[in-house]
């Protein structure tokens, strides 16, 4: 069967990243031809200024070149403009003359700088800043100095001013508003820069009304020589650069009589009036809006490149903005609603003298705009918060001195990207200097953390270096990078959908088995990946824990073979010893297995157990045999160990027998699964030797009952546990505890702890839930015991069932040379077993 | 000379898994994919030298089970931007047993 044929016309970085992600989703669907009327593969154009002001070269910010294109069967037609589109005939017809039939088109045309209409506009030495040619232009014209006048003050024409003075030009800037970067900035930052920018050298016209370009007499090249202003003064120039604003491409569209307004009319899938015609990028206008900065034109590139690859579940709702000035050594940031108004409120600092300026504009607790000058480190966090709608009454006191001061513990954030030394270490897991960080982003064109995880491996394992290098890339890659929203986070690169409608999925259409899920919701890969086929696996047990058969081959290696994989392969084995409480004859029996299979390390865990490290694999069912004694579920995701202070029955300060609670909650909760690790504490009086308060669950004797603390953590980030309720006996403990656990079972995501779901859902509704609602609660309790009713010891079962081919290696020694092959006795018993 | 030695009914690898053969050339690791291929690598990470034989078989890929390295099976290559490879040993399938040649 012939393919589809997809026709883009414009080689831009739109265009091309649709490309590129339905590549990702359906690499033989179509076939590609490339229309672009610069002759050059796709470049960063927002790199230009870098380029411009010498920092850069040109071949450091191309991103597709034309090998790129070549190796993915991409025709490319470069330096070729598309005249017409003859939507009858479904072809797009070249400048040259030449036609193309398609299936499908894709309009990524861009936008032009607008260039004043007024005499003189069309003289040589007056340029736009737009592109490749424009900036080649530019450098070349700045090679013979003189006078640079830069007319517009906006992101663009300041980046162009400050290229031209690095390049030796001597700089002035002209601007019709009041301030400079109106449209990104109030008055106090924009003078601030102002100043800072008259530093360098940089002159400043403001309220100057440009009329008109004088030009040499002819017979001396005709070239630019001044500019004339309404009130009548004149400024000698050698070179104009116009800056004042750009225009989306829309008069291919419009001939071809697809609906425009001041863009390409598209709706929330990117697809135009013609639906064979989707177009992205800034030529677009989506819900009246039109963007001219790239990380929305990316999350168009996604959500049309589903759409192209018939997936047809993605869709784009616009985007919030942000933007970073890309001058070295000068922080600007701007975001939103950075004016305000009446029913706004405003927290602002200003050091003038020092240099930095923020303010944040508030609605209702709210952050809807900001703008940073100076220091720009907690831009990230800042536009965040806005975008995520969060609502700050909590830390609006704190608000201003930045993450920092409010991410507890942990390194997040807690420098500043840009002032951090180049072999600082950013991620102390996979041991990453902010070096190769910057390296990675520059030279592979990186935009999106998950590429820069990808390429560096920063902030893959613990995450508590995120903030951090989310700030390098910001610094980095300025406007560009937009910081992901946690909104609707798909479970995996596998789908689309979040784990919570996969959750809804598998409950509403009773899907029991992964393949099920996978079929039922479209999983783009058959067989999962290492990330969804674990939570799956959770899911469907938690939702069918009586029908569902675990898959452990979706499980975890440690979850798999239930002990803890150590760097060399070997294995470590915790047995369960209750609420921490053990008898010598246990003890002995734990020496006498520690002894018989020579285990070289035997440690005190931190959870109050007993640690056999550097078991071999083939040996865990005989010694789970010989220490009959259940598992201790170290290695799981679930259930792990309830620690316990002396208590009362020993303790002079003790108040409450707190081993007899915690060995009745370890009895009570044993082989539950859970999201995550889960640990709990009691502790028998508020001296709290326990630590229950930095665990999931904490349990805290008084002399009236028991607290009940939740959502603790002493990991990473620690976290201190919040009071959930104060309870009178131990019934109440086991089943307020068991509601809690099976409610962060039924609605947190894998791998979620349970600080990060109460995080999320907030504490009010876990008490809602558990403590307000007694019948609920019940309910609860009730459903995850019918759970663990159906839950067996794995290390009893595995023990006393040798056909299971899991633990057993095949022998298989060769001698002497390879090809001599092993005993058939060997062989004989492999076949059979 | 037949290189071709014989290893396990293929049922003895669960699909999805993987299974560990000892030689005296150290430990090969035997997967099964959900389309039955079966591919043998060297068991040793090229990142630090985990055991594949213990991560996630998923597609024509295993994931390492100490750091989660990704492995492409049919090539014993880091996927990229990873690299590094590890090396890989004929296999095939003949009437359900699985042959292995630690042959070049």
């Amino acid at each position: 069967m012939r393919k589809s044929k997809l026709v883009l016309v414009g080689n831009g970085m739109a265009g091309v990243r649709t490309i590129e992600e339905l590549l990702k989703l359906a690499p033989d669907l179509y076939d590609i031809t490339v229309y672009g009327a610069e002759p050059h593969g796709n470049y960063n154009r927002i790199l230009l200024s870098p380029v411009l002001a010498g920092e850069m070269k040109l071949p450091e910010i191309m991103l597709n070149d034309v090998d790129w294109y070549s190796a993915h069967g991409i025709t490319l037609r470069s330096g070729r403009q598309i005249t017409r589109i003859d939507r009858i005939h479904r072809t797009v017809i070249a400048d040259d003359g030449s036609e193309e039939p398609y299936d499908r088109l894709l309009l990524a045309t861009g936008s032009t700088p607008v260039m004043l209409p007024i005499p003189g506009h069309d003289l040589p030495g007056v340029l736009a800043y737009r592109d490749i040619a424009d900036t080649e232009a530019i450098i070349a014209a700045s090679a013979k100095g003189g006078h640079a006048v830069v007319i517009g003050a906006g992101l663009l024409g300041l980046e162009a001013a400050n290229g031209l003075k690095a390049r030796g030009m001597e700089v002035t800037v002209v601007h019709l508003a009041p301030w400079i970067m109106e449209r990104q900035l109030d008055r106090t930052a924009a003078d601030m820069l102002r100043t800072s920018l008259e530093a360098r050298g940089l002159r400043f016209l403001l309220e100057k009304k440009t009329v008109g370009l004088v030009g040499e007499p002819k017979d001396s090249g005709g070239r630019v020589s001044a500019v004339r202003f309404a009130d009548g003064d004149e400024l000698s120039a050698d070179l104009v650069v116009m800056a004042i604003g750009i225009r989306p491409n829309i008069r291919l569209a419009e001939d071809a009589g697809l609906h425009c307004n001041h863009g390409i009319l598209v709706n929330d899938t990117l697809q135009t009036y013609d639906p064979r015609i989707y177009a992205v990028g800034e030529c677009v206008a989506h819900r009246g809006t039109t963007y001219g900065l790239v990380a929305p034109l990316f999350e168009q590139a996604k959500v049309a490149a589903n759409h192209l690859a018939e997936f047809g579940i993605a869709r784009y709702s616009g985007s919030a903005v942000s933007t970073k000035l890309k001058v070295t050594g000068v922080d600007v940031f701007s975001a939103g609603d950075f004016m305000g108004g009446d029913d706004t409120d405003e927290i602002i600092l200003a050091d003038r003298k020092g240099g930095i300026y923020k303010k944040l504009v508030l609605r209702d607790n709210r952050i809807v705009g900001a703008v940073l000058y100076g220091d720009t480190a907690d831009s990230g966090w800042y536009f965040q918060l806005m975008k995520e709608k969060k609502c700050i009454g909590s830390l609006r006191d704190r608000l201003m001195l930045g993450q920092s001061h409010n991410a507890g513990a942990g390194h997040e954030g807690r420098n500043r990207a840009v002032a951090l030394p180049d072999d600082f270490e950013v991620c102390g897991c996979n041991g990453v200097k902010k070096i190769s960080i910057v390296k990675a982003i520059k030279e592979k064109g990186l935009f999106t953390l998950e590429d820069v995880r990808k390429h560096t491996k920063a902030s893959v394992s613990c995450g508590s270096c995120t903030g951090l290098v989310e700030q390098i890339l910001a610094s980095e890659v300025g406007g560009a990078y937009q910081p992901v929203v946690a909104q609707k986070k798909p479970l995996c690169g596998c789908t689309d959908f979040t784990h919570e409608e996969v959750r809804k999925a598998i409950i509403d259409h009773r899907l029991m088995t992964i393949p099920e899920a996978m079929r039922f919701l479209e999983w783009r890969q058959p067989s999962g990946c290492p990330s969804c086929r674990p939570a799956l696996n959770f899911y469907l047990l938690c939702a069918w824990p009586k029908e569902y058969r675990d898959d452990p081959q979706s499980r975890f290696i440690n979850e798999r073979v239930h002990a803890n994989i150590q760097k060399d392969g070997s294995f470590s084995v915790v047995p369960r010893i209750y609420g921490g409480v053990t008898s010598p004859a246990e003890l002995k029996r734990i020496a006498e297995v520690a002894e018989k299979y020579a285990v070289p390390t035997v440690k005190i865990t931190g959870g109050q157990r007993i640690d056999l490290l550097g078991v071999k694999k083939e040996d865990l069912p005989s010694i789970w045999a010989d220490l009959d004694m259940p598992s201790g579920y170290a290695y799981s995701k679930g259930l792990r160990t309830v620690k316990t202070c002396v208590g009362s029955e020993w303790c002079r300060f003790g108040v409450q027998d707190s081993t007899r609670m915690g060995i009745d909650l370890e009895h009570d909760l044993e082989r539950l699964w859970t999201p995550h690790k889960t640990k709990l504490g009691v502790s028998g009086c508020p001296r709290n030797c326990a630590e229950a308060t930095i665990k999931d669950v904490g349990v805290i004797g008084v002399d009236s009952g028991w607290e009940i603390y939740v959502a603790g953590n002493g990991g990473i980030k620690t976290e201190v546990a919040q009071f959930l309720c104060k309870v009178k006996t131990q019934e109440e403990v086991l089943e307020t505890t068991g509601a809690f656990l099976q409610l962060y079972r039924e609605e947190a995501r894998y791998l979620d702890r349970t600080v990060h779901w109460i995080g999320r859902v907030g504490l009010d509704y876990v008490r809602k839930r558990v403590v307000d609602d007694a019948d609920g609660r019940r309910a609860l309790y009730a459903r995850m015991k019918e759970a663990l009713s159906v839950e067996k010891d794995p290390w009893a079962e595995r023990a006393s069932d040798h056909s299971d081919t899991e633990f057993k290696p095949v022998k298989f020694f060769v001698k002497n040379s390879v090809s001599t092959g092993g005993s058939d006795e060997r062989l004989a018993e492999n076949l059979s077993a | 000379m037949n290189d071709w030695l014989k290893i396990c009914p293929l049922d003895d690898i669960p699909r999805l898994g993987a299974r560990v053969v000892n030689t005296g050339k150290g430990d090969i690791a035997v997967f099964r994919n959900a389309e039955d291929e079966v591919f043998a690598l060297n068991d040793k990470c090229p990142h630090k030298g985990g055991p594949l034989s213990q991560g996630i078989v998923y597609d024509r890929r295993v994931a390492c089970p100490l750091h989660g390295m990704t492995v492409h099976l049919d090539s014993g290559k880091a996927q990229a931007p990873d690299e590094g490879c590890t090396q890989k040993y004929r296999v095939r399938v003949d009437k359900g047993v699985v042959f292995l040649n630690l042959g070049p």
